[in-house]
């Protein structure tokens, strides 16, 4: 375990940690584009370089290890001199075109430049000029001139995915990024390229011009696309999602997300959203206000028995929202509870992050109790509380239901939604707080981005209302419906 | 003096291996053979045979950095690249004497237990090539290659593989990803090649010089080999002289020789009845010498670094005073900016950037402050990269400005 001295501070580190490693114990943040903990060491844009004690060369930060006794300076006038020089050479190919770079705001390039240089370019020169808007792939565009050629991408594509479809080609300041002739970036993981692009040079062509990224506020949460459960912060701004970007969470998803998941958003903007509730009359939808649609459900709850009442929880929905319609089945004494789950033909899946199992909370709602829907034998109810949506197969496992009444808990309109006698709409997870578990088991919290619109809700407030409707006391409900996770 | 490298140069079908054996080539492998590896290597050490591609690392030394029994196959790498501008010595070997290397390939790798040798030759050296090729065909059905090597007991088989005209791929790492079919970047260091090289196992890469210079220790012994040549830098070396000279062309001699007696003896002279104006004296990357430095210089490692400069490969360019020094830069800032492999942002933009101002400057477009400016890009480039690229632009950048000031004041002030 070697001791050594990082701008003053004596710290004691693992043998073989580097010192861009060493200095971030000790709070010291060395700038840098071609380091990435997760990828091989490349040592190419020599940023990261600090000076050392005994040795007559500034040393490459991102490769050197501690040893005993060094003493490392990460801020000293010289290095804050090289950083500068470096910086120069970087600029003086590059197009400086951030009012239109869809990267600016979270810039590397740019806020270095802004910490170290702040300097006119001294060459008046003409500079290189490169391919612009190169098509890498279905997600991916390249700006060459963005570059800086810290090969973070090609790493990525080696290292991670193992797909490898990038290289550089030409030499000097003429390199380029690019594709192997007849490839595509084309593969399950192709927007993390664009994360862990330093500068603007690969952009995502679904996040690309829609929005300035200081407008954007982050959210922690989960990402709901498979049984993973990444880790992911929301970027939203004025009640809309613009992306998905991967939290840290070495145990789950590292820093990686996939393209799936990461486009999977798109429904809590989507038009088939509810904002209304709505009812059936005369087989004839119609929006109906809350308190009408909350009279027609209690009156049909108070009028059947419990064991014509079925309740369906959902393998997407969060814990805390199945929970309350477990809750609701102990309170009016109901034992039949399934669940619903998203079921895709033919799923992606791999041995990294995506898991054929397309639910975010299969393992939640399974822990609560629910039995599956598919494979249940055929059921007879006559009230049919279903929470999320319903697939054609679990729509008709769900059969006959001639004269049930179907009563959904839905955020979007589908065909499965066509089929309910009434509908309350409810927020998405990016609109309440919660937790799912994932297939590790991992209960995994996520928090409400913004609010809900319309007369949408959780789920779990519709329910809880219910229960008070029905005449168990506010509190005894609330009780209920709010003691824990399960 | 007693050639050694170069004696079956001008011998008639000297590539031919009858020629090379009648003339005493491969004699050197009985006493190779009786050898143990350990005693090989320590005899190199003791003669003081230092690297001849530029570096002047002792061979010995680098060889006694393979790890023993690290259970990976051990590879020797002839480095036969010489792209440096102004070195064409390694060519004529390979032309004229390819069995002398071949001879040095075998003991070279007995002495550091390797059985596969790749010898990474330069795309545009195609007849060299050939006639490699062909020696070693010749040694194979001689024995002298393949299996139990001349009953030894000791196997090896040598490659050739060509490159595809990068300047970088005779750094030796870029080298090594060249030969593993990657493009040619230099490799970080550590781990050096001796213990993670080719197709990461331990590996020593030689120029063909150093290798060709092997056969002779190993058959005359120490004492011999240091007769010629001095304390630090025994032995016999190349010199590749271009340029401005009556007589161009290689040149063994001693190292310590005087760089005076190889341009005006040997050669016959400045051509033309001109001056002496500047040297280069170890290809292209080295800092340039004046007339006034010519006068002192010895063609040894120590000498001429005290005269601001190197060794280097031994490609001594010279140039008379009709050469437009600012000219001369720029045509060295274009190579070195092409040659870039772009890896490292300083070199890959440093190189570029150097070579645009030297042509404005060129063109009359030149400003006061360029001169400073340079200067800076020589200093931000120079030691803060992977590989020496870098520096061997800014060496040439810092010591042309500073031995011919005035030429490039001029340039910087077009107008006065």
């Amino acid at each position: 375990m070697p001791t050594l001295t990082i701008d003053g501070i004596q710290v004691t580190v693992e043998p073989g940690t580097t010192l861009i490693e060493a200095a971030k114990q000790v709070g010291k943040s060395v700038p840098h584009f071609c380091y990435h903990k997760k990828l091989s060491i490349a040592g190419n844009c020599r940023m990261c370089l600090v000076e050392v004690e005994k040795m007559n060369k500034p040393v490459v930060s991102c490769q050197v290890t501690a040893a005993e006794g060094m003493v490392v300076k990460t801020d000293s006038e010289k290095v804050k001199n090289l950083r500068k020089n470096v910086l120069e050479f970087i600029l003086i190919n590059h197009p400086i075109d951030c009012p239109v770079c869809d990267q600016a705001g979270e810039c590397k390039l740019q806020e270095y430049y802004m910490d170290h240089s702040i300097a006119d370019s001294q060459m008046t020169e003409a500079k290189v000029h490169k391919p612009k808007r190169v098509d890498l792939g279905p997600l991916v565009v390249l700006d060459d001139e963005r570059c800086v050629l810290c090969s973070r991408c090609i790493r990525f594509c080696d290292e991670i995915t193992k797909t490898g479809e990038l290289c550089f080609v030409n030499r000097g300041d003429h390199q380029t990024l690019t594709t192997f002739p007849g490839m595509k970036l084309d593969n399950l993981y192709s927007l993390n390229t664009v994360d862990i692009c330093p500068v603007g040079a690969l952009t995502n062509k679904d996040f690309r011009f829609a929005c300035r990224v200081w407008f954007l506020k982050e959210t922690p949460s989960i990402c709901t696309g498979c049984a993973t459960g990444c880790n992911i912060t929301i970027n939203h701004y004025d009640d809309k999602i613009y992306r998905y970007l991967p939290r840290e969470n070495e145990a789950v998803n590292q820093c990686w997300l996939c393209d799936e998941g990461r486009l999977s958003y798109k429904f809590v903007n989507d038009s088939s959203r509810l904002l209304r509730p709505k009812a059936k009359t005369n087989g004839q939808a119609s929006f109906v206000a809350p308190t009408v649609a909350m009279e027609v459900l209690v009156s049909q709850v108070e009028k059947t028995k419990p064991q014509d009442i079925v309740l369906v929880g959902s393998a997407l929905e969060s814990n805390e929202n199945n929970l309350a319609l477990k809750k609701l089945a102990d309170l009016l004494g109901v034992t039949h509870l399934y669940y619903s789950a998203r079921i895709v033909p033919n799923p992606s899946h791999d041995d990294f992050l995506i898991k054929a199992d397309k639910n975010p909370n299969r393992a939640g709602v399974e822990k609560l109790g629910f039995k599956p829907l598919l494979g249940a034998a055929p059921i007879h109810s006559k009230v049919c509380i279903i929470l999320g949506g319903l697939s054609e197969a679990e729509q008709k496992a769900l059969q006959p239901k001639a004269s049930g009444h179907w009563v959904m808990l839905a955020s979007n309109e589908g065909p499965d939604t066509q089929a309910a006698d009434l509908i309350f709409p409810t927020a998405t997870f990016a609109e309440q707080e919660g937790t799912f578990t994932n297939f590790q088991g991992r209960v995994q919290p996520f928090a409400k981005a913004f609010e809900p619109k319309g007369d949408t809700r959780p789920a779990s407030q519709w329910i809880e209302e219910l229960a008070v409707r029905l005449g168990f006391c506010h509190c005894e409900a609330s009780q209920l419906l709010r003691s824990g996770s399960g | 003096m007693e050639q050694r490298l170069t004696k079956n140069f001008k011998v008639k079908d000297s590539h031919r291996l009858e020629v090379s054996r009648a003339q005493g080539g491969y004699q050197s492998l009985a006493k190779l053979f009786q050898m143990k590896p350990e005693e090989v290597i320590n005899q190199v050490k003791e003669a003081g045979l230092r690297g001849r591609g530029g570096a002047g690392f002792a061979a010995g030394l680098k060889w006694s950095f393979i790890p023993k029994n690290s259970g990976k196959p051990v590879y020797l790498t002839v480095n036969a690249d010489e792209s440096e501008p102004g070195t064409f010595k390694d060519r004529y070997i390979l032309e004229l004497d390819p069995h002398l290397l071949i001879e040095g390939i075998i003991a070279a790798c007995y002495a550091i237990g390797a059985h596969v040798s790749y010898v990474y030759i330069r795309g545009e050296f195609y007849f060299p090539m050939q006639r490699l090729q062909a020696a070693i065909e010749e040694a194979y059905q001689a024995g002298l290659l393949g299996k139990n090597i001349l009953n030894s007991g000791f196997d090896l088989e040598v490659y050739i593989h060509r490159g595809a005209g990068a300047y970088i791929c005779g750094e030796e790492t870029a080298l090594l990803e060249s030969i593993e079919g990657k493009r040619g970047h230099p490799r970080l260091k550590p781990p050096y090649p001796a213990i993670v090289g080719l197709f990461g196992c331990p590996t020593i890469i030689n120029n063909v010089e150093t290798i060709a210079s092997v056969p002779y220790i190993i058959q005359n012994g120490v004492q011999a080999y240091r007769a010629v040549g001095t304390q630090k830098s025994p032995g016999t070396k190349l010199f590749c002289v271009s340029g401005h000279v009556v007589r161009p062309g290689n040149y063994e001699r001693p190292l310590g020789y005087p760089l005076k007696n190889l341009i005006f003896e040997d050669c016959g002279g400045i051509r033309g009845g001109k001056k002496l104006k500047a040297v280069i004296p170890g290809g292209s990357s080295t800092p340039i010498l004046d007339a006034n430095d010519v006068e002192t210089v010895l063609l040894d490692y120590e000498s001429m670094e005290a005269h601001g400069s190197m060794l280097g490969s031994g490609g001594v360019i010279v140039l008379d005073d009709t050469t437009n020094m600012v000219d001369a830069l720029g045509n060295l800032a274009r190579f070195y900016a092409h040659e870039s492999c772009g890896q490292c942002s300083p070199c890959r933009e440093g190189t570029g950037w150097a070579a645009k101002i030297l042509d404005r400057m060129l063109s009359g477009e030149g400003r006061p402050k360029d001169l400073e400016l340079l200067r800076s890009i020589a200093d931000n480039m120079a030691g803060k990269t992977i590989c020496v690229l870098a520096d061997s632009l800014s060496m040439p950048i810092w010591s042309y400005m500073k031995k011919f000031r005035g030429e490039f004041e001029a340039y910087a002030n077009p107008n006065h």
